[in-house]
């Protein structure tokens, strides 16, 4: 599904991933953990094609084809999907026409039939019960006097409507409490399939406890240091992430 | 990405063409032999010249206001010109009669003079500089007894109704602006509803600027009579040049108990070039005054003018009078705006709704200055103000000066504002779902307006709509 | 450093601050209305009973002598008693605590034995749920000393407001809240106080790295006394707070509170402030959001009759990118009563990518009430989002003829609107407790409308 080779990659000139290499099947659900600056966002964002982030080698190849050239949109519309670590309000547009309109563009890009109103809101009151977000949300503008928690169920909503094939979840489990993780885990674990991968980005161990991920990562310094499965979480969040730089340095 | 706000910024003014025709134009210079000229050439009665008079000397007497947000180099009003009127027949007998190239003129503009391309139902007062051309559709409304024409002949033809309401909404000692105005207004349109009347159709005049270094100062005054309705649409356009001009309009509003005035506008005047050369300074005065159980509601798309400096305003005279300001304003490149409203409460159970939208792009600097006042004799007065703006791209900016008085504890006040940004965050939010920068930034600013054009009539938002939407054509990279 | 700080008794810590505290009060003084931040609330009348000895400290200073039963039972059947379902309840009389009613985890302990390390509250047996996990609670003068030393009077600002400085000067007891895993319960702290004392409960909720705690402060008693309670609450990284305030204080009481938050990164703080009785109240919130992406909620709702004056300040700082502030106040005043809602947003220079949203409503139910709203923006960077609005008004004639037209009495009506307008706050608590709570103290002042729902 999504083969990362070598990459380099940053932010205004400054380059913050050193060379990453990082391989996700199809149906695989991978975890990237690390500390603050490691590189965790950078690489969700290089691979969603946010502006302002640049590679300057390595290459990202998703279903065969090279992700890197492709305009953002046309990357959403394959089936990428990132769920923001700082969700943005849209003033103006409402989240349900927001929402149809993406749908479409997707369904348009796949040769399928667009959705009418009727058929549309069919399907996302069905989602919405997937993350308890109450429909008054919906006719808000997108995202527009949502708290920080609601911010992030909408966008696990978002992607149970857009079906993705590559869900990029970067730091979604931040600040959320106990419930609302509940929800965001029952969401992504809705879309697991074999056809499905999830690539979640987070600091802590604590939404791992819900949504057990086939593979774990450390990311420190740009790179992939450590990989193993879910008890790496664990192990992680007792000894802390020192002990991994600890042992990357002995190890160096 | 960020282009896509850069290229909102470049938008092409469809509306700059000049046409040529010949015109009979007043030296430039400002002084009383100019103003008794402009009298001369209309006719007018002698109330009506000492009415421009008193005005000149009261104008001579003020000073500019300066406390607006607008940055602009001092006017030379000696510069300009405050007479020009296209050459043709003295009267119309027929609307056939119009100059064929002033026809075109509006043909292009998209108002068609003729009657049997009425775009459904819509009555137009053509005013080109300081005169009005056409008007049509006046017999079928004169069955009703409702009066459209352009203001010289209703000073002609219904002078005991112009004498009643003329600076009785906005006296000639109202403004710098205004007052400049009652000294050498050319010419507008006036309209009269009987009582009881509902107007049929939508009464409108379109505005041209055509003649260089042309001041227009158009005064508009409409009256509804006592539970009579009326529907009132205005345009703008003029030409591209690299000088500014000036425009300073006068707009009064009567309406008697129980009436009810719609008045929007479109302004699409010449916002000057990239780099703010030339282009429109549109200082405007607007004012009605409600009576007994009426309503006066402004609704207006400012996307033109250099400079803009207008705050339509409602008196709320009567007990149960309604006032409304419903407005969109978008600076763009250089363009400044400093707009709003006034709403001031008199009347018991009076109340007022303000919903104002300003965009600003490029280095479109803009300002809402609205006033909500409540005086003492205003029990139960209501007043709700929402107030929103919207910045593309961060060269931009937006200010909000919202002013509350309230005299009487009864008062029940709501006031929202927001300021939004749409950057390079926003848009690559919409591109990540799928949706492509040019559908983005013109769903938001389609939803971001929608509260006020709602407010619009039909014919009149899906050009306001399309005003807008202009600016986005051709900004996919 | 640890080794020499566990031989020094925690007293001497506090003590020291106090010491600092209480110049500092005697430098400021009293604030007087010609502050910008008391303009609406004049303390003369507190001041001169307070220095005319109207108030005396609660006569345990010192150890653990039960206070008078009948200022306890008087005050505690007021309130109407403990909360439903807290993991733990802690009762303070007149400020001090008073073990013999407290609870944890339902049941009655004694207190905690001095010099422990706090009571762990059990945690369940859900291998799969960390549930509960890591919730220690101490008295404050039981806290262990690297706690105080780490974060007691670090946040609420004593060397510039006056009161703030007057509770730390005083400041003997209180609850130590800490936690360092999830907890879904919730802790209960109540403060009672009976006529005729001065009380300065002092509170620290420290929520560690990833934990989750809800926390309830009730303030309420009897008679005329004095209450000046601090509560400081630091949220940790990616912590999640959920903290209440029931202001529940006798008609004749003064009441002055200060609560201060502190977020870090990707912290997410919901804080309510309800004020229901008191005679002089003053609540002061301010929160500083101080990591990247932490997110604030901050609701009021004060509802006041006769002659209460309720006083709201709040400060909301975005200090660092990316942070989100919503808050909502809402006022209902009836009588001669008056509300303040005076709200200051601050967005720092280098605070970009901000959300902040403000709003304040209220409903006037006589002609005498009066309501003074001051929502302010102070926005030093202009990459932000920020939303304010202020509403007063009465209630609407229409929906008060359309329930009457289907038969319901006017007051009855009256009373069923005003529940409504104020249940926008109430319904989106978390904790079903809280809410049963507020509405049997909304329905003392609304007999006929609160028990609608």
């Amino acid at each position: 599904m999504l083969e990362i080779k070598n990459l380099h990659a940053g932010i205004d000139g400054k380059e913050i991933l050193h060379g990453l290499t990082l391989s996700v099947g199809t149906g695989e659900v991978h975890a990237i953990m690390g500390p603050n600056g490691s590189g965790k966002s950078t690489l969700a964002n290089v691979l969603a094609g946010r502006p302002r982030y640049s590679v300057t080698a390595g290459s990202v190849t998703y279903e065969g084809k090279d992700l890197l050239s492709m305009p953002v949109e046309e990357r959403a519309r394959e089936g990428v999907f990132l769920a923001m670590q700082y969700p943005v309000e849209i003033p103006g547009v409402n989240n349900i026409y927001f929402l149809k309109a993406a749908l479409n563009s997707v369904r348009k890009h796949r040769g399928e039939e667009e959705l009418d109103a009727l058929e549309f809101l069919q399907l996302a009151r069905q989602k919405m019960k997937v993350v308890d977000l109450d429909e008054a949300f919906m006719n808000r503008a997108v995202n527009e006097g949502f708290s920080g928690g609601e911010k992030k169920r909408n966008e696990i909503f978002q992607m149970a409507v857009l079906d993705p094939k590559l869900a990029i979840l970067d730091e979604t489990d931040s600040g959320l409490d106990i419930d609302a993780l509940r929800i965001v885990a029952g969401g992504v674990n809705a879309l697991r399939s074999e056809k499905h991968s999830v690539l979640v980005i987070t600091h802590y161990q604590r939404l791992l406890s819900y949504l057990i991920p086939d593979f774990v990562h450390v990311l420190a310094n740009g790179r992939i240091v450590k990989s193993g499965g879910k008890e790496l979480a664990e192990e992680l969040e007792q000894k802390g992430y020192e002990w991994i730089e600890q042992e990357v340095a002995a190890g160096a | 990405m960020s282009n896509t706000i850069e290229q909102i910024a470049n938008q092409e003014y469809k509306y700059g063409f000049v046409t040529d025709i010949e015109s009979d134009v007043a030296p430039p210079g400002l002084n009383e032999d100019i103003v008794r000229l402009i009298s001369a050439k209309k006719d007018e009665p002698e109330w009506l010249l000492q009415w421009r008079l008193r005005s000149f000397r009261q104008w001579l007497t003020m000073k500019e206001p300066t406390w607006a947000n607008v940055h602009y180099p001092p006017i030379d009003y000696q510069a300009s010109r405050y007479y020009s009127a296209p050459k043709q027949k003295r009267a119309l007998n027929s609307l056939d009669e119009v100059d064929p190239e002033l026809r075109r003129t509006f043909e292009k503009l998209g108002i068609s003079l003729e009657e049997q391309k009425r775009l459904s139902g819509v009555a137009v007062d053509a005013v080109f500089d300081s005169v009005s051309v056409a008007t049509t559709f006046r017999v079928e409304l004169a069955k009703l007894g409702i009066i459209f024409c352009s203001f010289s002949e209703a000073v002609r033809e219904h002078p005991d109704l112009v004498r009643k309401y003329l600076g009785s909404v906005v006296p000639y000692t109202d403004n710098f602006f205004a007052t400049l105005n009652s000294a050498v207004f050319s010419d507008g349109s006036f309209c009269y509803i009987p009582k009881g009347v509902r107007c049929p159709m939508e009464l409108s005049t379109y505005f041209r600027i055509n003649t260089a270094g042309t001041g227009q100062f158009e005064r508009t005054l409409i009256i509804a009579d006592e539970g009579a309705y009326v529907s009132y649409l205005e345009g703008c356009t003029a030409p591209m040049r690299d000088e500014n001009q000036l425009h300073a309009a006068v707009v009064e509003l009567v309406a008697l108990d129980g009436a009810t005035i719609k008045y929007s506008t479109v302004q699409n005047w010449y916002p000057g070039d990239k780099e703010g050369k030339g282009g429109i300074y549109n200082f405007v005065t607007k004012r009605g005054k409600a009576f007994k159980g009426s309503k006066i509601s402004w609704t207006q798309v400012e996307t033109g003018s250099a400079i803009t400096w207008k705050y339509p305003s409602c008196i709320l005279q009567g007990d149960d009078s309604v006032g409304e300001f419903y407005s969109v304003a978008l600076t763009n490149n250089y363009q400044q705006a400093d707009t709003g409203t006034k709403m001031i409460h008199i009347g018991k159970n009076t109340r007022s709704t303000i919903v104002s939208k300003g965009i600003s792009a490029g280095h479109g600097q803009q300002t809402y200055r609205g006033a909500v006042k409540i005086l003492k004799s205003a029990v139960d007065a209501r007043n709700y103000s929402q107030c929103d703006s919207l910045l593309l791209g961060d060269k931009c900016g937006a200010h909000t000066f919202p002013y509350i008085e309230v005299r009487n504890p009864s008062a029940r006040m709501e006031h929202e504002a927001s300021t939004s940004k749409i950057g390079e965050d926003q848009l690559f939010y919409c591109q990540q779902r799928g949706i492509s920068a040019e559908d983005a930034v013109s769903m938001i600013v389609n939803g971001f307006c929608r509260e006020v054009f709602r407010e619009l009539p039909m014919e009149f938002a899906v050009e306001a709509q399309k005003l807008l939407s202009v600016s986005l054509e051709g900004s996919v990279g | 450093m640890k080794a020499a700080v566990n031989s020094a008794p925690a007293t001497e810590v506090l003590q020291r601050i106090r010491e600092q505290a209480g110049q500092r009060f005697a430098q400021l003084g009293w604030p007087t209305t010609h502050l910008e931040e008391w303009q609406y609330t004049n303390l003369q009348p507190l001041q001169s009973r307070f220095e005319a000895g109207a108030f005396r400290e609660a006569p345990c200073r010192t150890g653990f002598p039960a206070c008078p039963e009948e200022d306890r039972l008087e005050s505690l059947s007021y309130t109407g008693g403990t909360l439903r379902g807290a993991l733990a309840e802690l009762v303070f009389v007149n400020g001090v605590y008073a073990p013999e009613a407290s609870t944890f985890a339902g049941s009655s302990v004694p207190r905690v034995p001095r010099g422990s390390s706090g009571r762990a509250v059990p945690e369940t047996e859900e291998p799969e749920e960390p549930r509960n996990r890591g919730l220690r609670i101490w008295t404050l003068r039981e806290a262990p000393l690297e706690i105080l030393e780490q974060h007691f009077a670090r946040y609420a600002d004593y060397a510039n407001h006056a009161m703030t400085a007057l509770n730390t000067a005083n400041a003997e007891d209180g609850a130590v809240v800490e936690v360092t895993g999830v907890v879904e319960g919730f802790v209960h702290l109540l403060f009672v106080g009976s006529a005729g004392f001065q009380s300065y409960p002092r509170n620290l909720v420290i929520a560690g790295r990833g934990a989750q705690i809800a926390v309830v402060e009730t303030y309420a008693g009897s008679g005329s006394y004095f209450t000046n309670a601090v509560t400081e609450i630091v949220a940790g990284d990616g912590a999640v707070v959920d903290h209440y305030k029931l202001e529940s204080e006798s008609l004749e009481a003064f009441h002055i509170g200060t609560v201060h938050v502190h977020q870090e990164r990707a912290s997410s703080v919901t804080s309510r402030s309800i004020s229901i009785g008191g005679g002089v109240v003053r609540n002061d919130v301010s929160v500083s959001l101080a990591g990247e992406g932490a997110s604030l909620v901050l609701d009021g709702l004060f509802i006041t009759a006769g002659t209460q004056h309720v006083d709201n300040h709040t400060l909301i700082d975005h200090v660092v990118p990316h942070c989100d502030s919503i808050e909502l106040y809402k006022g209902v005043l009836d009588g001669n009563s008056r509300g303040i809602f005076d709200g200051r947003i601050i967005v720092r220079p280098d605070a970009q990518k901000t959300v902040s949203r403000q709003n304040n409503k209220n409903l006037l139910l006589s002609d005498t009430a009066i309501v003074d709203s001051k929502p302010t923006l102070e926005i030093s960077n202009d990459d932000v989002k920020c939303n304010h609005g202020s509403t007063i008004g009465q209630l609407e004639e229409e929906p008060l003829f359309y329930l009457r037209s289907r038969g319901i009495g006017e007051s009855e009506a009256r009373d069923m609107l005003v529940y409504a307008f104020a249940s926008e706050i109430v319904d989106r608590m978390k904790l079903e407790p809280v809410r049963e709570q507020i509405r049997r103290a909304m329905s003392r002042q609304m007999p006929r409308g609160g028990e609608q729902r």
